[in-house]
């Protein structure tokens, strides 16, 4: 395991922030901590990037403990924060080499990699001027482009696509895909549901302070109900002979359609259509609706009103 | 790489961020470093008439220029402790600091770079005021050793000065606050020896004046740059220097590391 951590505590005064939290992240995979506002994601990403410490419980990453060896788990691992970590009075390539002296990388391996780096998260044309000229989506990639200079083992990423247009969420997700495939082991955290969906191989969800599931997106959908086959009829005839033969549904009078619950798999769709045959229903439209993450989290949390902000 | 040769690098690197930083900031790094000589030229020019006759030409080869000289040069430095002070706490409201704390390098060069940095662009500022005041008709005895261990003594009260300025910024939140708490400094500097003798205050202020950390230095680059006596003053100089440096220095990396 790159990250481990058992019973991770932690309290800014009376205010339990964490409250015994266990992680395991497997090398080369991306793992996602979703939650909220003050669900504590972005407080487990300061313990285990050594920036505060725990209150209590074990945290080991690449191999060592965060509190006892911090000087070795900094050397494995590289942090782009949700507030831009660059340095606004440096241009952005002087920030790459910045990042290149401290790892103190020669100067021609810095140079080197530091035009690489520009090139690949298309910032050469900027290269010569100060982040303040830059979109929210330059930065981020500038954030992240110093982030690699160290070439780290472990990656965190607080919230990197928080504040981005949909154009620059899709290149990040692009660029968090391909440095999994270099072998990199990425913890990201986010409160959008989609995006965890869409790059996590597994996924925490996180709500005040406590982790209430944890588990692949897949196994996270299975978990609640709310899949169903919605089948839509052309009158109100169809309608209801079809409700006739499939017994207890439920059915909008109004959109003439029909909500069947299912587990989502081939087996379940098919009794469904089998036990309309007979009455020869015709159905004009069938589609079938796996639960997303939004139902997820609404269910496993129950209180869909602190989520308003963080739901797309 | 050795611990110590990895802070040497370390700090370097510091040290040159400070310096583009410095070039960026332009107008910031020049009001901080013409503002002593501004102050050289206002207090002699329009405040040094009668500030000067009330001396009484007494053992100061009558101007006033030569007495108010050493005390500009420690104003100086003094006002140091703002530009460093707000700074630093500019700099540590930057995302960047959160950075350079998850990275393994070492801890106090984030610190070190922008002492030295601080001290290069004091240094300056003090050598601006001497060479204006030499122009404006400041004469000091030439002798090279005296020279050279006035040099010293201002170097040694700007590493204090510098570093009680870090854990001003480190504590003061904002720009603002790291400011205010500076401000201790230029008052310690109206209530030295560097515009008027302790010995016209009155008895209370009199022995504030001439203990204060401020008076003792002025008195000692004083004596050394004008061949007046220096009594205990050097003593009282290097005992506030090193002892402000060394607080300075192990509350702000305890600070540092605690933020």
């Amino acid at each position: 395991m790159m990250i481990e951590t058992r019973g991770l505590r932690k309290s800014f005064g009376d205010h339990v922030v964490l409250d015994g939290i266990d992680l395991d992240v497997a090398e080369g995979t991306i793992f996602a901590l979703l939650g909220p506002n003050g669900a504590g994601k972005t407080t487990t990403v300061q313990i285990l990037s050594t920036l505060i410490r725990a209150d209590g419980g074990e945290v080991r990453v690449a191999g060592h403990d965060v509190a006892r060896e911090p000087d070795a788990v900094r050397a494995a691992i590289g942090v782009t924060g949700q507030f831009s970590a660059v340095d606004n009075l440096l241009t952005g390539e002087e920030n790459l080499l910045l990042m290149a002296d401290l790892h103190h990388l020669g100067r021609r391996e810095g140079r080197q990699r530091a035009a690489a780096l520009l090139d690949r998260f298309e910032l050469t044309d900027v290269a010569k001027k100060t982040p303040a000229t830059y979109s929210g989506g330059m930065r981020r990639r500038l954030d992240l482009a110093m982030t690699l200079m160290g070439d780290p083992r472990i990656i965190f990423l607080d919230e990197p696509t928080t504040g981005l247009d949909p154009r620059s969420r899709h290149t990040m997700w692009q660029i968090i895909r391909d440095l999994v495939a270099g072998g990199v082991t990425i913890l990201l955290t986010t409160q959008y549901l989609d995006e965890a969906d869409e790059l996590a191989d597994r996924i925490a969800v996180l709500d005040r302070g406590t982790m209430v599931a944890e588990g692949t997106p897949d196994e996270l959908k299975r978990r609640i109900p709310g899949g169903h086959i919605r089948l839509q009829f052309a009158d109100a005839r169809g309608l209801d002979a079809a409700a006739r033969a499939l017994g207890e549904v439920a059915r909008d009078d109004e959109a003439l359609t029909l909500q069947v619950p299912t587990d989502g798999s081939v087996q379940s769709l098919k009794a469904v259509l089998d036990r309309l045959d007979p009455d020869a229903v015709v159905a004009s439209g069938v589609s079938v609706h796996t639960p997303d993450l939004d139902d997820v989290f609404f269910a496993l949390t129950s209180r869909p009103e602190t989520l308003k902000g963080s739901v797309r | 790489m050795s611990s110590l040769s990895i802070a040497v690098h370390d700090s370097a690197t510091m040290l040159r961020r400070d310096a583009k930083h410095s070039v960026r900031r332009i107008s910031m790094t020049l009001s901080g470093l013409l503002t002593p000589t501004i102050m050289l030229v206002l207090f002699n020019y329009f405040f040094g008439g009668t500030l000067g006759a009330g001396l009484g030409g007494v053992a100061h080869s009558g101007t006033y220029i030569n007495y108010l000289a050493p005390g500009i040069l420690i104003m100086s430095v003094a006002s140091g402790c703002a530009t460093t002070a707000i700074n630093l706490c500019m700099d540590m409201s930057e995302g960047i600091i959160a950075r350079f704390r998850t990275m393994a390098i070492s801890r106090a060069s984030v610190l070190t770079g922008q002492v030295i940095g601080s001290m290069i662009r004091t240094l300056i500022s003090v050598a601006l005021v001497g060479g204006v005041a030499l122009l404006m008709g400041f004469r000091p005895i030439t002798n090279p050793v005296a020279w050279i261990a006035a040099c010293g003594v201002i170097a040694l009260f700007t590493l204090a000065v510098t570093w009680i300025g870090v854990v001003f910024g480190l504590i003061g939140k904002t720009p603002a606050g790291a400011n205010s708490l500076s401000l201790i400094f230029l008052l310690l500097t109206f209530t030295s020896s560097a515009f008027a003798r302790p010995d016209s205050m009155p008895a209370g202020v009199r022995w504030f004046a001439e203990y204060q950390p401020v008076s003792p230095v002025i008195d000692t680059v004083r004596g050394l740059l004008l061949g007046t006596s220096i009594g205990n003053s050097l003593v009282l100089a290097l005992a506030w220097s090193v002892g402000l440096a060394l607080v300075g220095y192990v509350s702000a990396r305890a600070i540092y590391n605690r933020l």
